[in-house]
């Protein structure tokens, strides 16, 4: 069948010769040159499908707004979720620094022994720091600071015993030294009660973790749910669309090409719900942020909520635009194989 | 340039539409498929174009046997063959030019090309003059030339036809054939599948005959090739 293809071209002197397109798969065998416009003309086809599919979702703003705000909320919710753990874990580092040990002395150590005791500690090369706060001295505080002046004066003698307060050196702030430092101050002095102060911190710190993998499991569980109603939403517009597809594959479209728009439209869908999602997040901030500050003033602390920062908005972002995309690819490949031209018959 | 070797075609649940078929076509010969609806007209051309495997037996398309090309590879065989339906298949949600163009944007070819391509082949049709109307708002005849455009444009080797004819009155029946004959006549290789006998005996062609999925008459070219 050759040798007439080649009289049929001769055949054809009005047009210029036409050879049939190299599949892409043979596109190697093409010089640079000849790809380089294939490649820009495609680029263009990108651009082209970018702006057609963001036309399309403008021409029905209520279903995008409505596909918008369900992966809005979606992102924000694990976004937000994780910046609460992220603000709690900074708070409680404020804290953690201050990994103080309060030795309850009995009651029935006297103040010379119980500096005795605090002289003999400072010796120690886990201790940084010691301080020795009498009874008197804390009932005095205590009777200024409490505003239970009067009441105190009734009590017959002082309730409160001394206290030591330890500092353990800085390289045995860890949990694990200051916890082997308390039980070796409970077993040397006699001491009625050993306070870490770091131990709450820790159950804080335990429990951050336990919140955080929850916010963890929450945040696949709405990604997915994302994928889906991407996905969902291109299955729809695919059925919309059936026509065009069955005759784009007629005439010899790819599946790449088929697929493009989709994957486009998921990709706006994705874009505009991140951004839908930093803005609900920003927002939630803005709106705590006043109350917050009122209320670390009254501990007399300086502390502030953290935004999600530069990085975590546009992690927020990508994270719609690879959902968007994933759920469009996905719905797409699997919904377009079922439009076969001719299989009517 | 087509050639059918014993094909047989037999849909899931129906009875066989082509039964042992063995034919071929010259390069630029200009040929109609005729017989009864439903004597498998339709699926000639479906195997032709790959909308359609055949269940036995060959189909050969420009020195290919089509039967190897694998799923992936169909859209860019379909590209080399022009493909003109009864229905035109048209896109109503976009202008005639849009729609000429489809097969130039998938083919990837610069705006600028592509323009003077579509202007050519609506040229070639008489409709330049609609190239920025939908195809809803033209007349049956006008669509069908706008499909004709469509399947032109990107100057395959190869035009096949179902019914191109079948919802138009005898005078515009005429016209769109003439067409096909104009494409024949710089050197494209035309099968026109049609049921009307009148029209064709007066255009002279060859004549394949199909009945009940049988080859009945034309199945050798002038040159007896195949």
């Amino acid at each position: 069948m050759a040798k007439p293809m080649a009289r049929a071209r001769k055949r054809k002197p009005t047009r210029p010769e036409r050879r049939p397109r190299p599949s892409r798969r043979n596109s190697g065998r093409r010089s640079a040159s000849a790809r380089l416009p294939r490649f820009t003309n495609l680029l263009i086809d990108h651009a082209r499908v970018l702006v057609a599919s963001l036309g399309r979702l403008a021409s029905q703003p209520l279903s995008t707004l409505m596909t918008v705000a369900v992966i809005g909320i979606a992102l924000a919710l694990p976004a937000g979720l994780q910046l609460l753990v992220a603000n709690v874990r900074a708070l409680s580092g404020h804290w953690q620094g201050a990994a103080e040990l309060s030795v309850y002395l009995q009651p029935d150590v006297e103040l010379t022994a119980a500096e005795k005791l605090a002289d003999g500690l400072r010796a120690d090369p886990w201790i940084a720091e010691v301080q020795l706060i009498s009874a008197d001295s804390a009932l005095a505080e205590f009777r200024e600071s409490s505003g239970f002046g009067d009441a105190l004066e009734a009590l017959p003698e002082n309730p409160l015993p001394h206290v030591i307060v330890v500092l353990p050196a800085a390289d045995r702030q860890s949990s694990e030294d200051v916890a082997t430092l308390r039980d070796k101050l409970e077993e040397d002095l006699p001491a009625e009660l050993v306070q870490a102060d770091t131990e709450w911190v820790a159950r804080l710190q335990a429990m951050l973790e336990v919140v955080r993998r929850v916010v963890l499991l929450a945040a696949v569980m709405l990604a997915v749910g994302v994928v889906i109603i991407v996905g969902n939403t291109i299955r729809l517009d695919i059925q919309n669309r059936r026509d065009e597809i069955e005759v784009t594959k007629l005439i010899g479209g790819t599946d790449a090409f088929i697929r493009r728009p989709f994957l486009y439209t998921g990709i706006w869908y994705g874009l505009m719900g991140g951004l839908l999602a930093l803005a609900l997040v920003a927002s939630s901030l803005w709106a705590l942020d006043e109350p917050i500050r009122r209320l670390s003033g009254l501990y007399g602390s300086g502390f502030r909520l953290q935004g999600p920062g530069f990085a975590g908005g546009v992690g927020l972002t990508l994270a719609g635009i690879v959902l968007g995309w994933l759920g469009s690819w996905a719905s797409a490949t699997r919904n377009m194989r079922r439009i076969e031209p001719g299989h009517e018959k | 340039m087509i050639r059918f070797e014993t094909v047989f075609k037999r849909y899931p649940g129906s009875r066989e539409a082509l039964s042992g078929v063995s034919m071929s076509m010259d390069t630029g010969e200009m040929a109609f498929l005729t017989g009864r609806s439903g004597a498998g007209k339709s699926t000639m051309l479906k195997l032709i174009g790959l909308l359609e495997r055949p269940t036995r037996g060959q189909v050969i398309v420009n020195g290919r046997n089509i039967g190897g090309i694998k799923r992936r590879q169909i859209p860019a065989f379909r590209r080399q063959i022009g493909m003109v339906f009864q229905d035109h298949k048209l896109l109503n949600d976009r202008s005639v030019f849009d729609n000429v163009a489809l097969p130039l944007v998938i083919a990837g070819l610069g705006l600028k090309e592509s323009g003077k391509r579509v202007r050519a082949a609506l040229d070639q049709v008489g409709l330049l003059h609609t190239e920025k109307v939908r195809p809803m708002t033209l007349s049956t005849g006008e669509q069908q030339r706008v499909g004709i455009a469509r399947a032109v444009v990107s100057k395959p080797s190869l035009l096949i036809a179902d019914e191109p004819t079948g919802n138009l009155d005898p005078g515009l029946s005429l016209e769109i054939m003439r067409i096909f004959e104009r494409f024949n006549e710089v050197g494209t290789t035309v099968l026109i599948a049609s049921h009307d006998l009148h029209l064709i005996s007066q255009l002279g062609h060859r004549r394949i005959e199909l009945s009940e999925g049988r080859l009945t008459f034309g199945g050798e070219g002038e040159n007896g090739h195949g």
